[in-house]
């Protein structure tokens, strides 16, 4: 039993990211045209302006941009401290999320470490999570 | 530039209601108490009051947030009003005060009563700070890209910006922590502020961690309290029996993404594009102003807007910060001269604008800036929501 995460609310335009996981790949839309990874989902591409965006699934590797240790307790059914981290996608620059770090030990966390993504089943929703690649 | 907008409006009164950490009054109550001080102040009659204006509206928010919406307040003071707004999207909490005077500058009403009104203190009296998104079982909207990862406040959010900033420019808690200690000198000065106490560097270095790099004194203190404005045409301004308070220009824009975590960069914020878009209004610089009062939801958002503004270059509050001196009340830039929602209260933004006119006026009793006080620059906002204006002395 993994501990209580409040879960995204599925709808037509999230549904494909928060259950891709369901195969180990992580998905964000991509535009047809110019390739460019959009995210949050949108309709149009903001570089080119196409509609022919979809989702593509990408390596799932990705770097530390930024990280905080949190040690309050906002939720009493939650164990601190955890870790919330940003990271950018190797894909593309400006491709980030905003997620837990896990499987490492909190003093190992550092900014610019390389990190894979890992699913929490809480079928049919995957939570991306990431967690060291090395 | 006198065709900017910003120029035909004034402030010409100004109020506060007390201000408390549990003063289980109604949040109209205080609202009104705030609000016939600032007529008052304007040297107005409730009658003369032809447009109302507030942040963010009704509902919504975590408790004790959101106060009073126009409507409530409209009635209980049978106000006639040309013109109404309340809204939470915006160039944060000001986005109340300059939707004023351009209501104002466009004729759409001469006085213009602005309010934020919080009980905060009190609604959340029973525990701890509330997180946003707690105790649902789901989430929509942009929510969704934060709480499903437990971060449940924007301590969360913004520390991810200030850990950036400390690993890209080297700042350290000792830099960042002169801003919580500087104000809490100046809030024991101010009648009003909830915590007078001293605090040394090491009694915040040493108060509990909530999420690095933010210790407890990182982050305000909630309190029940309202802070109103009149906005006046600024032909009014001569006849106001206080000295009113020009707008000399305001910055409004956002040219990142509007995202907490998509920003463009992380060490800056919206703040930049604000501060930028108000620099490009007028001829004064950051060597003009005289005292600066700028948001401190977090005391990281002061240290950005430091940045933002030009108070120092980017990547360089840290040492500019380093010891407390430029900062203080005697130093060459006078911060949160009331203490700053760390130590004077929450009173979201409205605490910091209220500030500037007392300082303006010399009004500041004990925590009064000695210089000569002619301009002042003020910033409200965090993250993707950022607003600032510069004001002067209208006469």
């Amino acid at each position: 039993m993994e501990p209580f995460r409040v879960l995204p609310r599925l709808d037509d335009k999230n549904e494909f990211f928060w259950t891709s996981g369901r195969d180990g790949r992580l998905r964000f839309l991509c535009c047809g045209d110019c390739e460019y990874f959009i995210h949050p989902p949108s309709p149009v591409c903001p570089r080119c302006w196409s509609r022919a965006v979809g989702p593509r699934p990408v390596s799932g590797q990705a770097t530390l941009h930024s990280f905080t240790v949190n040690h309050q307790r906002w939720s009493p059914d939650i164990d601190q401290p955890y870790v919330i981290g940003l990271v950018q996608l190797a894909e593309q620059e400006d491709l980030r999320l905003t997620t837990n770090i896990v499987n490492v030990a909190v003093e190992d966390v550092s900014i610019g470490m390389g990190v894979r993504v890992t699913f929490e089943d809480h079928d049919p929703i995957f939570v991306p999570l990431f967690e060291p690649a090395a | 530039m006198s065709d900017h907008f910003e120029h035909r409006a004034v402030i010409s009164g100004i109020g506060q209601s007390d201000v408390g950490r549990r003063l289980h009054r109604t949040d109209l109550d205080l609202t009104i108490e705030a609000s016939l001080e600032a007529i008052a102040d304007a040297g107005l009659a409730v009658r003369d009051i032809d447009g109302i204006s507030t942040y963010p509206g009704a509902g919504g928010g975590p408790a004790g947030f959101a106060g009073p919406g126009t409507p409530e307040v409209q009635d209980a003071l049978r106000l006639s009003v040309n013109w109404h707004r309340g809204g939470i999207e915006g160039p944060a909490q000001m986005s109340a005060v300059i939707d004023a005077a351009m209501a104002v500058a466009c004729g759409l009403a001469r006085h213009v009563l602005v309010y934020r009104t919080v009980t905060e203190a009190s609604a959340q009296g029973g525990g701890g700070r509330q997180g946003i998104g707690t105790g649902v079982p789901q989430i929509g909207g942009a929510q969704q890209w934060t709480i499903p990862f437990r971060a449940y406040s924007a301590a969360c959010w913004l520390a991810l910006n200030a850990n950036r900033h400390f690993a890209v420019y080297g700042t350290t808690r000792e830099q960042l922590g002169m801003i919580p200690v500087n104000q809490r000198k100046n809030a024991a000065l101010n009648p009003k502020a909830v915590y007078t106490d001293p605090m040394s560097l090491d009694d915040y270095l040493s108060a509990r961690m909530i999420t690095t790099p933010f210790g407890l004194f990182d982050c305000d203190a909630p309190v029940d309290g309202s802070t109103a404005f009149v906005v006046s045409t600024a032909d009014y301004a001569p006849d106001a029996p206080r000295p009113a308070a020009r707008f000399e220009a305001v910055g409004t824009a956002l040219r990142g993404r509007p995202s907490w975590d998509q920003f463009d960069d992380m060490t800056t914020m919206a703040a930049r594009d604000a501060a930028a878009s108000m620099w490009e209004r007028t001829n004064l610089t950051p060597a003009d102003v005289d005292v600066a009062e700028l948001y401190d939801g977090f005391s990281f958002l002061t240290l950005c807007w430091l940045e933002s503004l030009g108070f120092c270059r980017v990547g360089e509050a840290g040492p500019f910060l380093e010891g407390g001196t430029r900062i203080a009340l005697d130093g060459e830039l006078p911060v949160n001269t009331h203490g700053g929602q760390l130590s004077a209260g929450r009173l979201h933004g409205f605490g910091h604008i209220h500030e500037a006119v007392v300082q303006l006026r010399g009004e500041g009793g004990d925590r009064q800036v000695k210089k000569s006080v002619d301009v002042v620059a003020v910033a409200n906002g965090g993250g993707p929501i950022a607003g600032c204006m510069v004001l002067t002395r209208a006469r």
